[in-house]
């Protein structure tokens, strides 16, 4: 039903499909949580200004809280309940628990999508504000540094920054390896 | 199980056990549960700081589509005016009970409707007017309402003749230290989902310690604890801010009954900045006298902090003066200053943290002024027992921790002398602070029954904020009971477990684990009866010595390493190591994330926290997380955390909390280095660019701008 206030929309979240009438002003956030019961995805600020709010649209990292869902019309969504296909954890979640990456975890969801997407930023050859030779054809190297710049989206108030790097940095050069 | 009877559980580096939950988005907080029939609830805040709300017009939002309706003062059920919390008690609890505002921010009205956008829309077209009064909300510690702080904590300390010893003393330093106030902002906004059955209330809240809040709903609403059920099973952090009945469970609870449905009241982060207590400013002087041999002769610390009239409350900075180092006078005092303001929180390593921030940094005033290395000073006035009541220290590993971090972070090879290494533009400076922070246990009980299928169910109304108290209470009770930790069930973060302090004044873990060891104790005795299940209940409440003939503290030693850039003002921390002493550790690998965690919100606050007033209006104006900054990744260094080898003698098992400790300290070490780097003292918190600028000497600048 499509009005002056509510909007047919079609989302593809996780590999299942939804059709969803939604009120326009409804975040893509609030539509995970609220709609779809995806509520792994939290919210800390709702103004895009934390970063536990981060999902992959379309492979890129967003923070959903600043997506509306009716711009999310047709698009592909993971969340943190779409990494772990099948039940088996990916590298990165496995390395954050052995890491200890978290404490209280209620930015962990976040952190997680965040990383991933970082990586495939990082493999696609993006340059962020601290790698010194942007030239387009060398890929930076992940170094802490890097991480760090790249990670700032994503706050951890109990501060569980230095094991969340050291999560990434383990997770990407297994990748790195095993590639 | 070895020799001294200690199995393997304690002292493992264990990973959380509800680690998978929380990679997989799969961990419960309060705001994922969903709730059949739920009514939201958007609460309205005041916008001056002073005054009575004249009139609230909820005409046009009456009208709005879903809206169930609006609770405000003209509406609401009445609330015990008399209810109590630990400082006693708090007017500020009875929410929308008149037309008083007492500062700006507080709850005046909660808009009820079916979804959250429509409580919203709807609380956005309510029309409340006021009559404002003037305000007061300026803070400083010649304020003329400045009167002395509660002395709940204990009395001050006043020994030895102070001014005497100040006169024959080398150098004297007199000088007076500013924080401002902070906000904890835990990464959970507060909310609380409420319902009530058959007279019961129950509710899901965010918060640290449901038994505690039990108690103080129960007050509120006028009904027995035992008809109050509270529960949290995960919490996104709290670091003081949850210890208190929020306004979410509060207006929650009221809209639930007048509505007759489950309501959930989920605070936005804005209205968490301004509806929910922080750290407040505090100003400190500090007056150190010593002599040439560098031998403290005088300390005297006065800190104020602000207040609210609606409540009482105790920022206990004095705590360093009166334990870290040995003189022959030491003189503490406290002073409140009520304003019109938001009532103030305890905030993680309460009244320690701003404290050691002054205290530290004054103690290294007087090693720059005396020209001995400030690891030495502190080094040389190491007291044998407490300096104020006498008493011998339990146990008090500051030594080895002062000396193993100097070891490690090659402290040996510093120049003391200030403005002396550059890199490049960069000045390079490095600094140590030592803390100590008060321990103990508060009373607890816990339940423990041997199951039929061989399990144990161990209940204790514990929570786990971030802590790692779940993790670490399976291994202490696997211990106490002698099996391994698969055969453990625990419950924890709920008000039906029994009385619990909750998670706060670095006792929540400690005071559960005393619990669980004495109730797994008396379980085992009842065991070579083969009847199952058997089941034991212990409080610890007569189990306390609350005069305990030693004092009890955990300790650290900070060093920090830091850069500063002249031309930008710009301070980054490099190298950040705490060496702690906290008894004998249950989980190393969560402790020291615990501790490196407290390290880096010293950090946050040493550079960049400061919630901003504005003076006209007295209300906040940095309410969010871009005006308001928290470390984030790029912040922060590979900060590292250890732990020497203690034993509290105290406790039965040995430990020790360590939930504030690891901030304190932090602020004054990298103060310290940031001296060291520039020559320029900076006797105010944060150090953020413009201070640094502001203050940083000509010579500096020129350089600097030139080099550009
Ligand atoms: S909730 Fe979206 S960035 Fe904070
Ligand atoms: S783990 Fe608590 S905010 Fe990051």
């Amino acid at each position: 039903m499509t009005d002056d206030t509510r909007s047919d929309i079609s989302l593809r979240v996780n590999d299942a499909t939804y059709q969803l009438a939604v009120d326009n002003r409804r975040t893509l956030l609030d539509a995970l949580r609220d709609d779809l019961s995806l509520t792994g995805t939290k919210k800390g600020c709702d103004h895009g200004q934390c970063g536990a709010c981060t999902v992959l649209l379309d492979g890129d990292r967003v923070v959903s809280c600043l997506t509306l869902a009716v711009v999310a019309d047709g698009a592909d969504v993971t969340t943190i309940e779409g990494l772990a296909g099948g039940g088996e954890l990916r590298p990165i979640q496995e390395a954050f628990i052995r890491l200890d990456g978290f404490q209280c975890g209620f930015c962990t969801p976040g952190q997680i999508c965040s990383a991933v997407g970082m990586l495939a930023e990082h493999a696609a050859g993006w340059p962020s504000a601290v790698t010194r030779d942007d030239s387009p054809e060398r890929t930076p190297e992940l170094s802490e540094e890097e991480v760090r710049e790249r990670m700032s989206g994503n706050l951890c108030r109990c501060g569980a920054y230095p094991s969340i790097v050291r999560a990434i940095l383990e997770t990407s050069v297994r990748e790195a390896v095993s590639k | 199980m070895n020799a001294n009877g200690i199995t393997a559980a304690v002292g493992e580096p264990r990973p959380r056990v509800e680690g998978r939950l929380k990679v997989t988005g799969s961990a419960a907080y309060v705001a994922d549960v969903p709730m059949p029939d739920l009514a939201h609830g958007w609460m309205v805040t005041a916008t001056v700081s002073r005054g009575r709300i004249r009139d609230i017009d909820a005409t046009d939002a009456l009208a709005m589509p879903g809206v169930l309706g609006v609770l405000d003062h003209r509406n609401a059920r009445r609330l015990n005016p008399d209810a109590a919390h630990h400082f006693g008690p708090d007017r500020g609890l009875p929410m929308l009970q008149d037309d008083a505002v007492p500062y700006a921010g507080r709850p005046i009205a909660l808009v009820v409707a079916r979804t959250p956008e429509q409580a919203r829309a709807a609380a956005s077209a309510l029309r409340v007017t006021y009559d404002a009064e003037p305000h007061d909300t300026e803070f400083s510690m010649n304020h003329p309402a400045a009167r002395p702080a509660s002395t709940l904590f204990g009395p001050e300390a006043d020994t030895g003749d102070l001014e005497a010893e100040l006169a024959v003393s080398t150098v004297v330093v007199d000088e007076v230290y500013r924080t401002p106030e902070e906000n904890h902002s835990a990464m959970e906004p507060h909310v609380a989902t409420a319902w009530w059955e058959d007279g019961h209330l129950y509710a899901l809240d965010s918060n640290q310690g449901p038994f505690s809040i039990s108690q103080v709903m129960a007050m509120l609403f006028f009904i027995d604890r035992d008809r109050v059920h509270i529960r949290a099973e995960h919490v996104g952090g709290g670091f003081g801010a949850k210890t208190i009945c929020g306004a979410q469970i509060i207006l929650a609870a009221m809209a639930a009954e007048h509505f007759r449905r489950p309501v959930r009241v989920a605070l936005t982060r804005r209205q968490v900045f301004l509806a929910i207590g922080s750290r407040p400013p505090t100003e400190q002087r500090v007056r150190i006298g010593a002599g040439a041999d560098g031998r403290l002769r005088a300390v005297h610390h006065h800190a104020a902090f602000a207040l609210s009239p609606l409540a009482e409350y105790i920022e206990w900075c004095t705590e360093q003066a009166r334990t870290l180092y040995a003189a022959p006078a030491i003189r503490t005092e406290l002073s409140a200053v009520p304003l019109d303001r938001l009532p103030p929180c305890t905030m993680r390593g309460p009244g320690a943290t701003p404290g050691s921030f002054a205290f530290e940094s004054a103690v290294d005033e007087v090693a720059e002024r005396l020209r001995i290395d400030p690891l030495r000073l502190r080094l040389l006035n190491q007291p044998a027992a407490s300096p104020v009541s006498g008493r011998p220290w339990s146990t008090r590993r500051l030594i080895t921790c002062l000396e193993e971090g100097a070891r490690r972070f090659g402290w040996a090879q510093r120049d003391p002398r200030p403005r002396l290494r550059r890199e490049g533009n960069l000045l390079v400076g490095t600094g140590v602070a030592a803390a100590a922070f008060v321990a103990g246990v508060f009373p607890a009980s816990a339940t423990i029954a041997a199951e039929t299928d061989g399990t144990f169910s161990v209940r204790v109304g514990a929570s786990d904020i971030g802590t790692g108290a779940r993790t670490a209470l399976i291994a202490v009770a696997a211990d106490a009971l002698g099996v391994s930790t698969e055969r453990i069930r625990l419950h924890i973060g709920d008000s039906d477990l029994g009385p619990n302090p909750g998670a706060g004044g670095s006792r929540g873990t400690t005071s559960c684990a005393f619990a669980v060891t004495e109730a797994a104790k008396a379980l085992r005795e009842k065991l070579d009866d083969p009847a199952r299940p058997v089941t034991v209940t212990v409080d610890t409440t007569p189990l306390i010595n609350w005069r305990p003939a030693e004092e009890r503290n955990t300790y650290s030693a900070v060093f920090a390493e830091v850069t500063v850039d002249p031309a930008t003002g710009e301070v980054r921390v490099r190298r950040l190591l705490g060496m702690f002493a906290v008894g004998r550790v249950i989980n190393p690998l969560l402790a020291r994330s615990q501790l490196i965690g407290g390290m880096i919100g010293g950090l946050s606050m040493a550079l960049h926290e400061e919630s901003v007033r504005d003076p006209i209006t007295g209300r906040l104006v940095t309410a969010d997380f871009a005006g308001y900054h928290i470390s984030a990744h790029a912040d922060v260094p590979n900060v590292e955390a250890d732990f020497v080898a203690d034993y509290e003698p105290q406790d039965p098992s040995g430990f020790n909390g360590l939930g504030e400790i690891g901030n304190a300290g932090v602020a004054a070490a990298i103060a310290n280095a940031v001296w060291h780097a520039t020559g320029t003292r900076h006797r105010t918190l944060p150090i953020s660019l413009g201070r640094v600028v502001e203050t940083a000497a000509p010579r500096d600048r020129q350089e600097a701008i030139s080099a550009v």
